[in-house]
């Protein structure tokens, strides 16, 4: 029904500038997720971008999607029968579409495919990412000064570098306010599980953890957060409809300008091979509404924190900072490159525990 | 009042009808669901159950990807049918999967990057073996100490799981992959690659080891004294020690084979569609296998037909999804309605219905 509702209102958008080109083919516009739509998180957001995409260009183009689509061969088949349906553009929503996406961009040249979050490209693939450590940056910080057992549990999902910089991102500016925290990590191995996400919140919440992060897609973590009466930030989509008191704030993931940007370049025919990795300045790494909780001078701080990274003059890793086993990463000053902040495998100093492997 | 009456002899009728029965209401009852969801349900079977197969646009592509789908499924069924029939409840071959892809994945990685044409039959030999060896475990433990197998090889799974987990993110973990877990993509070397056999077939040595374990297994039942001994030891037990079949012997050649293939269909699919050892590189086979067993029989041709109808349901499942925006909760719940109808309609086997008048006292 409400799916209905949106392509009536993007068909009146369309009639709107019906002035303007009527092309007579649409462009098709095809994205794999890796959750359901509902997941409340990861897989919700990208699909407000592919609402965003219909709604901005109504009748020009057709999207489709297929949700909880496994990593590996079963997602290079469904590129596949998407490509073959006569898709123009395909975004596949998670890293372990990599290779797959690849392979099939291989054999439909003419077809063009943005992979989130990996590093391979081609060229009719293109790799884009949002700087997720932005995000944790701040959260961080908040959560530094609200703790008050000190405990922070992170739920993370895999460990590959996109994940170990959001712990080496919250962790670095919670302890930059309070040197007692420490962080709880409990890695799940998988992107959407509700089940697993909701153990893991459970065991951290018995660990003595006080507010909850997480790195995985439902909003699982969230709920149990608000069961037991403590804090939590949500993760990729706002979660305060499963956090009402719980949720201080959620890191947004906004795909939407990024997925009408492309798409338009495909109608223009000016797509090309590109490696995007965006963060609070272009706006696709937002903030929900903070909450009542956070102190009115921790608001401030993480408000003006926000400003300082999206004007750039402040970077989320500036040294001095070690790393875990205590030798030197980054001097007085000094900020992290993108290629070792990409490939990042490895814990700050401070941070206890081991990268699992 | 309708009531169950035990029949003297399993109905050789309703043995072969259930599976077609059951097929059938599935697409009466998914239908319906189809419907209730607002798509046409005609169109949605149509898509499930006719597209993969015959439709213009698809089906070129989609004909080959059911071999690469069911070969691996077949492969762990015929093993697990062998068990089931001797009353050896292997659960774990999704386990014994996972440990076969390791150490296939793992020889190959080893010669990397060696272009030796012997590099490949090692590389079966070192699946079948790590399969082979993990259901081994459950194998001795139950001849040993009177162990639940069931329990056992479930368990070791999980263990399975762990250790994918770990060996993708340490000891396979691609040098040149900037960080990320997973190992070398296999597809990218040669040596190591599962390739289609014929071009553009879908047809690997997976799909053909399946094939030759159809044959195989249906030789052995029914002209080998093993095959007679299996059957009888889970039939007629007491009547199976009588006629001096060593249970232990049957547990260890069952678990065995059933391992061996299983780690060989992992082998075969981290070699060839899946590419390389990834932290979730599994995707189920192991478990759905066990729906493909019984949906065929546990018979071997059976087995063959219920893997290619199992892998139909997934394509066809994946259009209906794509083409039709049907939700994939509810093509799994339409995947799980055909072993539930299975299970449901199983019962004519040994039961008639009776109906009658009066209540029999």
């Amino acid at each position: 029904m409400k799916r209905r509702t949106l392509l009536a209102s993007a068909a009146a958008v369309a009639l709107a500038f019906s002035g303007t080109a009527m092309a007579e083919d649409k462009t098709k516009v095809g994205f794999v997720f890796v959750g359901p739509v509902g997941d409340g998180g990861w897989t919700t957001e990208h699909n407000n971008g592919r609402l965003a995409v219909e709604e901005a260009f109504g009748d020009k183009v057709e999207t489709v999607f297929q949700e909880k689509v496994p990593e590996g061969a079963d997602s290079e088949r469904v590129m596949t029968q998407m490509a073959l349906s006569g898709a123009d553009l395909i975004f596949t929503t998670s890293f372990g579409y990599m290779d797959p996406t690849i392979n099939v961009a291989k054999k439909f040249p003419d077809v063009k495919f943005e992979h989130a979050t990996g590093y391979r490209q081609s060229e009719n693939v293109s790799s884009y990412s949002a700087r997720f450590y932005e995000g944790r940056a701040v959260i961080g910080h908040i959560a530094g000064k609200m703790t008050k057992t000190n405990k922070v549990g992170y739920i993370a999902s895999f460990p590959i570098p996109e994940v170990i910089r959001g712990i080496n991102s919250a962790y670095l500016h919670a302890k930059r306010v309070n040197p007692d925290v420490e962080f709880s990590v409990v890695w799940v191995y998988t992107w959407e599980d509700a089940a697993k996400e909701a153990d893991a919140a459970e065991a951290l919440i018995n660990q003595g953890a006080d507010i909850l992060m997480q790195h995985t897609d439902t909003t699982a973590p969230m709920l149990k957060a608000e069961e037991a009466g403590i804090l939590a930030f949500g993760q990729a989509s706002d979660m305060i409809a499963a956090g009402p008191n719980a949720q201080l704030t959620s890191i947004i993931d906004d795909w939407a300008p990024y997925y009408i940007e492309r798409t338009q370049a495909v109608m223009d025919g000016t797509w090309g091979s590109q490696n995007t990795w965006h963060g609070i300045k272009e706006g696709m790494v937002a903030f929900a509404d903070m909450s009542d909780k956070i102190p009115t001078d921790v608001r401030a701080e993480a408000l003006q924190m926000i400003e300082d990274l999206k004007d750039g003059s402040y970077h989320a890793f500036t040294g001095p900072i070690n790393k875990q086993d205590g030798s030197a990463w980054l001097a007085e000053g000094e900020t992290a490159d993108d290629g070792t902040l990409a490939g990042m495998s490895f814990y700050v100093e401070g941070i206890t525990g081991d990268i699992p492997n | 009042m309708i009531r169950l009456e035990k029949r003297a002899q399993p109905s050789q009728f309703w043995t072969f009808a259930t599976p077609f029965l059951a097929v059938i209401m599935t697409m009466i009852v998914g239908g319906i669901m189809f419907a209730a969801l607002g798509s046409d349900p005609f169109e949605a079977i149509r898509t499930i159950f006719w597209d993969p197969l015959f439709s213009e646009q698809f089906a070129a592509y989609s004909r080959p990807q059911l071999l690469v789908k069911a070969g691996p499924l077949i492969l762990i069924a015929i093993g697990l049918s062998l068990g089931f029939k001797a009353g050896i409840w292997n659960i774990g071959a999704e386990g014994q999967y996972i440990i076969g892809a390791i150490c296939g994945a793992g020889m190959g990685l080893a010669f990397y990057p060696s272009e030796s044409f012997v590099i490949f039959p090692l590389m079966i030999l070192a699946g079948a073996l790590g399969g082979w060896a993990w259901a081994m475990i459950p194998a001795v433990l139950k001849v040993r100490f009177g162990t639940n197998e069931i329990l056992v090889s479930l368990m070791l799974v999980y263990v399975a799981e762990n250790l994918l987990a770990s060996v993708s993110s340490g000891l396979l973990k691609n040098p040149d992959g900037m960080g990320f877990p997973g190992s070398r993509n296999l597809q990218q070397y040669p040596a190591a690659a599962n390739l289609e056999i014929f071009q553009s077939t879908g047809m690997h040595w997976g799909v053909l080891s399946a094939f030759i374990a159809v044959i195989f297994a249906y030789a052995l039942l029914s002209r080998h004294m093993f095959g007679f001994q299996i059957r009888l030891a889970g039939e007629a037990p007491r009547a199976a020690r009588f006629a001096g079949v060593r249970p232990s012997r049957i547990v260890f050649l069952c678990l065995g084979i059933a391992g061996a293939l299983a780690g060989m269909a992992g082998m075969f699919e981290v070699a060839g569609p899946a590419g390389q050892i990834t932290i979730d590189f599994n995707s189920g086979y192991g478990f759905t296998a066990i729906i493909v067993a019984f949906l065929g029989r546990l018979h071997p041709i059976g087995i063959l037909f219920a893997g290619l109808l199992m892998a139909l349901t997934y394509i066809g499942g994946e259009l209906a999804s794509l083409m039709l925006g049907i939700p994939s909760a509810a093509i799994q719940l339409f995947q799980g309605m055909l072993l539930f109808f299975l299970l449901a309609t199983d019962v004519f086997i040994n039961f008639r219905i009776r109906f009658s008048k009066r209540e029999v006292v």
